[in-house]
């Protein structure tokens, strides 16, 4: 007995081990992309998003302003602070080092003073303040200053500012929206009917309906791209969201029908009779015992279909006109910003960040519905 | 008022024959019983009755309408599952509301019927409740209140109390009784497999075997003048002796001449000159077997299993052939020291019964 309780708390424990482990498997990518979808876009590439609460070292470079020079005893003197350049942007931070040449920008240790090639001395202070003095006159060009800089980690909305105001994201958010709420509702519509005929109503070619629509199941719907947009442009809808949304019903269907049915032909026999008995027909089954029973499978399929559609790129270039009206975020993402900033990490990421953040609301809202025992109490 | 007429009724599953002419007719307000080996089409039977199944022979009358091709609802008829059949995402009160709601009945007397039917089963303090808060008593009770709220002509129960415990059967079996009592007009017809169940409910208990019916009668009369060897031993427990012995004297009063020697038998049952010689089955009720000293007697063999209930005491004999069902005796009372014993055994001559072919020599 003893042997069976250890060996059930063992079990138990590599279960939670084994969710845990890809609890966080699946968070540390989303935590990278919420925390660098916020940071700026230089420290992005600084550091990585795990050392965003610390400061990031970075060298700049920026040049004397001869103009500025002073004499000062003898000698020319130019006196300033290197975080006032035009080379730095944002607040001050402290210099944790500087050079006087490219390949060695950070040789000297704040307060120590360098020499210059041509004569001459440049230092610099940890609060920025510089100080170069040559001999003779700087000419029209003033040295330049290497500094390697710790700055205070900083984070803002510019990212997803930017992103949503001016990159027409916004626009291709609300494309998505459109798309992706009909094409979830509108086949859980059609499927819970049909699941509902399919599981409890009597009628010849039943059994061989179910099985074209478990075939159906298996069919790519790459097969059916350049048919049914062909037929779409026949039949005048052509490429437009009302043809979007008949695609991704249509491929969804299967599914649902699949899935629902399954599930509806699962509940007890009795509770159904038992209606039928009370005087309700098969409209009023389906409607009142059901539909209600079902949420588990319905809120399954809806979570499905609902990413499914959200995350499609496939689906949306084919039925969607490419004008910059009709793009829907994966489209956007796809294009503009994994083609033209490639490297503005800080856009993507609010950009991706975005795009997740739709269907992680969907499903931590619909998941209350994925709740066992709904039948509780009924049949025992 | 519900009159139910069965007449010839029968019902294939495709090719298989489950039941077949079945003639019943049920008086307004009468409680039968159906019972039954398992599988036998009890629940069949109910289930063509509330219109659940298909009758795929015969006619089924209630009030001298038709009723084969009428849906369920409009039958007059309210079902009480074995399963309970709940609405589970429905509170008691909805649950018992919803065919009234289906039925387009108003406001105000959808809650009286409800508040009534809380009221007899005693529900009123878990009206708003959902199923899975209730006990498996309560949610019976529910079932129950859910048939009652529709006011139906007739009642069908589909072993609605083999879910219970032991003590919660009886309580609800004798509440069911109550009830049946008190609507004196209704129809109930109730399939269970629990001997008292039937015996206690049942003005008429209708045995069903071989796709047919094997005898419908009251409990009484099933009790003491069985058809059927089938029907013998299904009612009573244990079941009836049966051992097997030769007609030796005809008359009002026959003797058998037992084959397991003992000599003969006596039993009230008449015979004409002819059946001299015929080989029949004696059959005797464990409880009306007793211990003799007389020469004449059914039944000797050794105790093998004594088992001591109190108020009876169980003998199990050593079977008297190869391959025979063991004899079992039930003396009323405490009896001690009888395991390994060899007794003779024997019976009123107004207790013995006597089959030919398995029918009873009563009913030739
Ligand atoms: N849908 C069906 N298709 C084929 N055979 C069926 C079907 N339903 C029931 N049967 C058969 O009909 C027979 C009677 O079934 P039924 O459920 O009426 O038995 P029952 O007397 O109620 O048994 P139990 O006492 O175990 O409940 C059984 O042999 C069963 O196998
Ligand atoms: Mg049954």
């Amino acid at each position: 007995m003893q042997g069976v309780a250890g060996h059930k708390s063992r079990l138990t424990w590599a279960v939670n081990l084994t969710v845990l482990a890809l609890v966080v498997l699946w968070l540390i990518p989303t935590a990278g992309l919420l925390v660098s979808s916020f940071r700026d876009r230089d420290q992005i590439s600084a550091t990585g998003w795990w050392q965003a609460p610390f400061a990031v070292e970075q060298t700049y470079r920026m040049r004397a302003d001869a103009g500025a020079a002073v004499q000062e005893g003898g000698q020319y003197v130019i006196v300033g602070n290197v975080f006032d350049s035009d080379g730095y942007a944002g607040a001050a931070g402290r210099v944790t080092g500087f050079g006087i040449t490219g390949r060695d920008p950070a040789g000297f240790a704040p307060g120590a003073v360098a020499d210059l090639r041509r004569g001459g001395t440049v230092s610099v202070q940890p609060d920025g303040a510089f100080r170069v003095t040559a001999p003779e006159d700087f000419g029209r060009r003033g040295p330049n200053i290497y500094f390697q800089a710790a700055t205070p980690p900083r984070f803002s909305l510019d990212n997803y500012a930017r992103v949503l105001g001016a990159d027409a994201m916004g626009q291709a958010f609300i494309n998505t929206l459109t798309v992706t709420i009909p094409a979830t509702v509108i086949p859980i519509l059609i499927a819970a009917f049909a699941a509902y005929a399919l599981a409890w109503m009597e009628f010849p070619g039943r059994g061989l309906l179910i099985a074209a629509v478990v075939g159906l199941l298996v069919v790519p719907l790459q097969l059916a791209l350049v048919p049914l947009l062909k037929l779409h442009q026949t039949v005048g809808i052509g490429q437009s969201f009302v043809g979007i949304w008949m695609a991704h019903t249509g491929f969804g269907l299967p599914l649902a029908v699949y899935l629902l049915r399954n599930y509806m032909a699962g509940l007890p026999r009795d509770i159904i009779e038992c209606a039928k008995v009370d005087g309700a027909t098969d409209f009023q089954v389906f409607t009142r015992i059901v539909l209600p029973l079902s949420f588990p499978a319905l809120a399954s399929f809806a979570i499905f279909q609902f990413l499914w559609v959200w995350n499609d790129l496939l689906v949306a270039k084919v039925f969607l006109p490419s004008s910059d009206e009709a793009k829907v975020m994966t489209v956007k993402i796809a294009d503009d910003l994994l083609g033209s900033r490639g490297g503005d990490w800080g856009i993507l990421a609010a950009a991706a960040f975005t795009s997740i953040a739709v269907p992680l609301l969907v499903f931590f809202t619909l998941q209350r519905y994925l709740v066992r025992g709904l039948l509780a109490g009924s049949v025992k | 008022m519900a009159e139910l007429k069965l007449s010839g009724i029968g019902k294939s599953f495709g090719p298989v024959e489950v039941l077949k002419d079945i003639d019943l007719h049920i008086d307004t307000g009468e409680f039968i019983v159906f019972v039954g080996p398992s599988g036998c089409g009890k629940s069949t039977l109910l289930r063509m009755i509330a219109g659940l199944e298909r009758i795929t022979a015969g006619t089924l009358e209630i009030d001298g309408v038709r009723m084969n091709d009428v849906p369920p609802a409009s039958r007059g008829i309210a079902m009480v599952f074995q399963s309970y059949a709940l609405y589970p995402h429905m509170s008691v009160r909805d649950n018992m509301a919803f065919s009234l709601k289906i039925a387009g009945k108003s406001r105000a007397e959808i809650d009286a019927a409800v508040a009534r039917a809380a009221q007899t089963l005693q529900l009123d303090p878990y009206l708003d409740r959902l199923p899975k808060a209730l006990s498996g008593g309560q949610r019976q009770r529910v079932a129950i209140g859910r048939a009652i709220v529709r006011d139906p002509k007739v009642y069908l129960f589909d072993e609605p109390l083999s879910n219970l415990d032991a003590a919660l059967r009886v309580a609800t079996r004798i509440e069911i009784a109550q009830l049946a009592e008190a609507m004196p007009d209704s129809t109930m017809i109730y399939v269970t497999h629990d001997q008292v169940e039937a015996m206690t409910l049942a003005d008429r208990i209708v045995v069903l075997a071989d796709k047919g019916i094997a005898q419908a009668g009251p409990p009484l009369e099933l009790y003491e003048k069985p058809r059927s060897e089938f029907v013998a031993r299904f009612i009573g427990s244990p079941a009836m002796n049966l051992l097997p012995g030769e007609v030796a004297e005809t008359g009002e009063v026959t003797q058998v001449r037992m084959a397991a020697g003992g000599g003969l038998v006596a039993a009230n049952i008449p015979t004409r000159p002819g059946d001299k010689g015929m080989a029949v089955n004696v059959g005797i009720r464990p409880e009306d077997l007793r211990p003799t000293d007389g020469a004449a007697h059914a039944f000797a063999g050794q105790v093998e299993i004594v088992e001591a209930l109190g108020e009876v005491t169980q003998l199990h004999f050593a079977p008297h052939a190869d391959g025979a069902d063991p004899v079992v005796a039930k003396l009323p009372g405490i009896h001690t020291g009888l395991r390994g014993q060899t007794l003779r055994m024997a019976a009123d001559p107004g207790r013995v019964h006597l089959f030919a072919g398995g029918v009873s020599l009563l009913y030739r």
